[in-house]
């Protein structure tokens, strides 16, 4: 135990934790600043979150993606490259699985449910694939190009469902009960919220990060190509083809993430108008968890515990659900200057020795 | 329907379009070329929108009238200028990941002008509208020139001549003037620049800063000629579709502003295709996707080469090679 603890280093743990103090607490000093009281504010998202069983099961459930998608973008962080398009991974991994559901509604569920999962997976893949093929081919970073691929994705899902799929509500019908990963034991458990097994999905698939990215070659190769492009080509490794896989995985695991949505969730797709959020949160997840698969687990909880304490925070406190969002960003923000932090504490512990 | 009425139809909707995004795709450009990327426009542009609509409703009911849509295009430039500093702080200053910072001040955009709002509205999630827009207009001896009057100068609105004389002035500003070319040398070469005494960060500053007030200008335009009030959904990807605009544009100004234009037009056959005979028989998504596809395709470098500046999102940190 005491080998593992020394092997942790202190100090980039440091930095996600101190951001996350002071993200929450300059959240409180907007709050004090307008008028609320940000204790009765944050104790009221601690007290649904871990008391109330709905909360608590929806927060898991907004865990399922949000972890999904953070693992999305940790993955290509890993190979360093910046996932911004996750959201639209996430989209049309979405549709590809409700529309798999179906079109195939027919089909035992034997079939069907992991059948409309790996749809999603594969449209998420697909999505991750085309920037990574722009980025190896024809150098065209991937920041941009995921950006738009985030917005043919928004226009081309809302046309297709408009046109194709389309009931009454703005959306698709309804998924088959064969198709969907809703669970009646759960929610009772959680006294009827939409908790899902798709948390299983999550699941596997972080095992799946830190397996795939750490115990095999490729896994190996992605994380060097990640370090030094340079010195992994030198080594004989193909740098275009790893950037390709590496934003592939990526989209599957955004593909994933969107199926949890229209197979658990929803249990459909509506037309947005907008994103979802869940593909930039996700980024937020991935950097505040130091792009490890463990670290997306727990920042996910802690997004998906403030997202889901913001509806009683906003009811019982009065204080708008927005804060969460101004909050998540300061932590970004924070996260992001982790080089201030470091020096910070530096002069301070200095300081301290003197 | 004859072609000229329809070009009577799409060129001044095209205008009113992509005004706002010659503006924030303009502010794009000083950010780039000083070597900041900039994901934050969209960020930027909601902060601009949001601060034109409760600046004026301020206005008009202190009795400005007409004047206050103007005043407050102003006064959210301002607003967005000081937003930016944000941006500029953690990505030079506090040298963090650029795309990090701008994705970080989207985020901090939408939720801070919705609290806001819900803050001064008492829990509604959107302003009221403006009565005082900047409306499309004949605008006066130019609009009877025949042909070209109809075309170009009725049912427009002063905001989008304004966008393009600005783009030419930029133009001129980066390219033939001693502060534009230290812009460009600290986001070609900032080791070099820094050497001949240049202030890196001093004018990687000037450049977010002065892309969050040409943001700030965009949100604004788009608000009083466009919304007319401020909600969740009034900035969703206008922003991002000026970064399109200034990539597509070869991060040069007159490039942006020809982009945001095409950008407009392809905006405005997805609104207006249906009036217009063979439009309406394609789907409107090919129109909304256009931009972005195309975006992509020049990317690639099928239409010419796009390059980045050579110091695009990269920390400038002293003394380091």
């Amino acid at each position: 135990m005491s080998r593992i603890l020394k092997k942790i280093n202190w100090m980039t743990l440091l930095i996600p934790v101190v951001s996350v103090i002071l993200g929450l607490l300059c959240g409180a000093v907007i709050m004090l600043i307008i008028g609320y009281n940000p204790v009765l504010a944050y104790q009221s998202i601690v007290e649904s979150i871990f008391l109330q069983p709905y909360y608590g099961g929806e927060t898991i459930r907004a865990m399922i993606p949000l972890m999904l998608a953070g693992i999305a973008v940790a993955f290509a962080f890993r190979t360093g490259l910046f996932n911004i398009g996750v959201e639209g991974q996430l989209l049309v991994g979405w549709f590809a699985s409700v529309a798999c559901a179906i079109c195939f509604d027919h089909l035992p569920k034997v079939i069907l449910l992991p059948m409309s999962i790996t749809a999603g997976g594969a449209a998420g893949a697909l999505w991750g694939f085309i920037p990574g093929l722009l980025k190896a081919r024809f150098k065209v970073h991937e920041v941009i190009s995921t950006i738009m691929m985030n917005y043919i994705a928004l226009y081309t899902t809302a046309y297709l469902i408009k046109n194709f799929l389309y009931t009454e509500g703005e959306r698709t019908p309804t998924i088959p009960a064969a198709a969907s990963l809703a669970s009646t034991f759960l929610a009772d458990l959680t006294q009827g919220s939409r908790l899902h097994w798709g948390f299983v999905v999550a699941i596997i698939a972080v095992f799946a990060m830190w397996f795939g990215l750490w115990k095999t070659t490729k896994g190996y190769e992605l994380r060097a190509v990640g370090f030094s492009p340079d010195a992994s080509k030198y080594a004989g490794m193909n740098v275009s083809r790893n950037i390709m896989l590496s934003l592939t995985f990526s989209g599957i695991f955004a593909g994933l993430g969107g199926a949890m949505e229209g197979l658990g969730t929803y249990q459909y797709m509506t037309i947005n108008s907008a994103f979802t959020g869940i593909g930039f949160n996700g980024i937020a997840v991935a950097l505040l968890g130091l792009n490890t698969p463990l670290g997306v687990v727990l920042s996910g909880a802690l997004f998906a515990g403030l997202q889901t304490g913001g509806m009683t925070m906003q009811s019982e406190a009065g204080v708008p659900v927005e804060l969460i969002q101004i909050i998540i960003a300061l932590i970004i923000f924070f996260v992001g200057s982790g080089y201030v932090i470091k020096w910070a504490f530096g002069r301070l512990s200095r300081k301290g020795h003197k | 329907m004859s072609f000229f009425e329809i070009l009577t139809i799409i060129i001044p909707s095209t205008l009113l379009t992509a005004a706002p995004l010659i503006f924030t795709s303009l502010g794009g450009v000083f950010s780039e070329r000083s070597g900041v990327v900039n994901i934050g426009l969209e960020g930027l542009m909601a902060v601009g929108a949001f601060t034109a609509a409760i600046a004026t409703l301020g206005l008009e009911h202190a009795g400005l009238g007409d004047a206050s849509p103007w005043l407050a295009i102003v006064i959210a430039a301002v607003a967005g200028g000081v937003f930016s500093l944000i941006h500029a702080v953690v990505s030079i200053s506090f040298r963090a990941d650029q795309t990090v910072s701008g994705v970080a001040l989207n985020f901090l955009a939408a939720g801070l002008t919705i609290f806001l709002v819900k803050m001064i509205y008492d829990g509604k999630g959107q302003t009221p509208y403006i009565t005082h827009n900047i409306d499309k207009i004949n605008i006066p001896g130019l609009s009877k020139i025949p042909i070209i009057g109809p075309i170009f100068f009725q049912q427009v609105t002063y905001t989008s001549y304004l966008a393009i004389l600005i783009s030419l002035l930029v133009w001129f500003i980066i390219f033939k003037t001693p502060f534009g070319l230290r812009l460009r040398s600290v986001g070609e070469h900032p080791a070099a620049a820094d050497t001949l005494g240049i202030s890196v960060s001093k004018m990687r500053y000037i450049g977010v800063a002065l892309s969050g007030v040409f943001g700030g200008i965009g949100g604004a335009v788009y608000l009083v000629t466009i919304t007319s009030n401020y909600n969740v959904s009034t900035i969703a990807g206008q922003g991002f579709l000026a970064l399109a605009a200034l990539v597509f544009g070869k991060w040069h100004p007159i490039g942006a502003m020809g982009a945001s234009m095409f950008f407009g037009f392809a905006q405005a056959l997805s609104i207006t295709g249906q009036q217009i005979p063979f439009l309406d028989r394609l789907p409107s998504v090919v129109m909304l996707t256009a931009p972005y596809v195309l975006t992509l395709i020049v990317l690639t470098g099928f239409v010419g080469r796009a390059e980045a500046p050579k110091a695009d999102g990269i920390p400038y940190i002293k003394g380091q090679r």
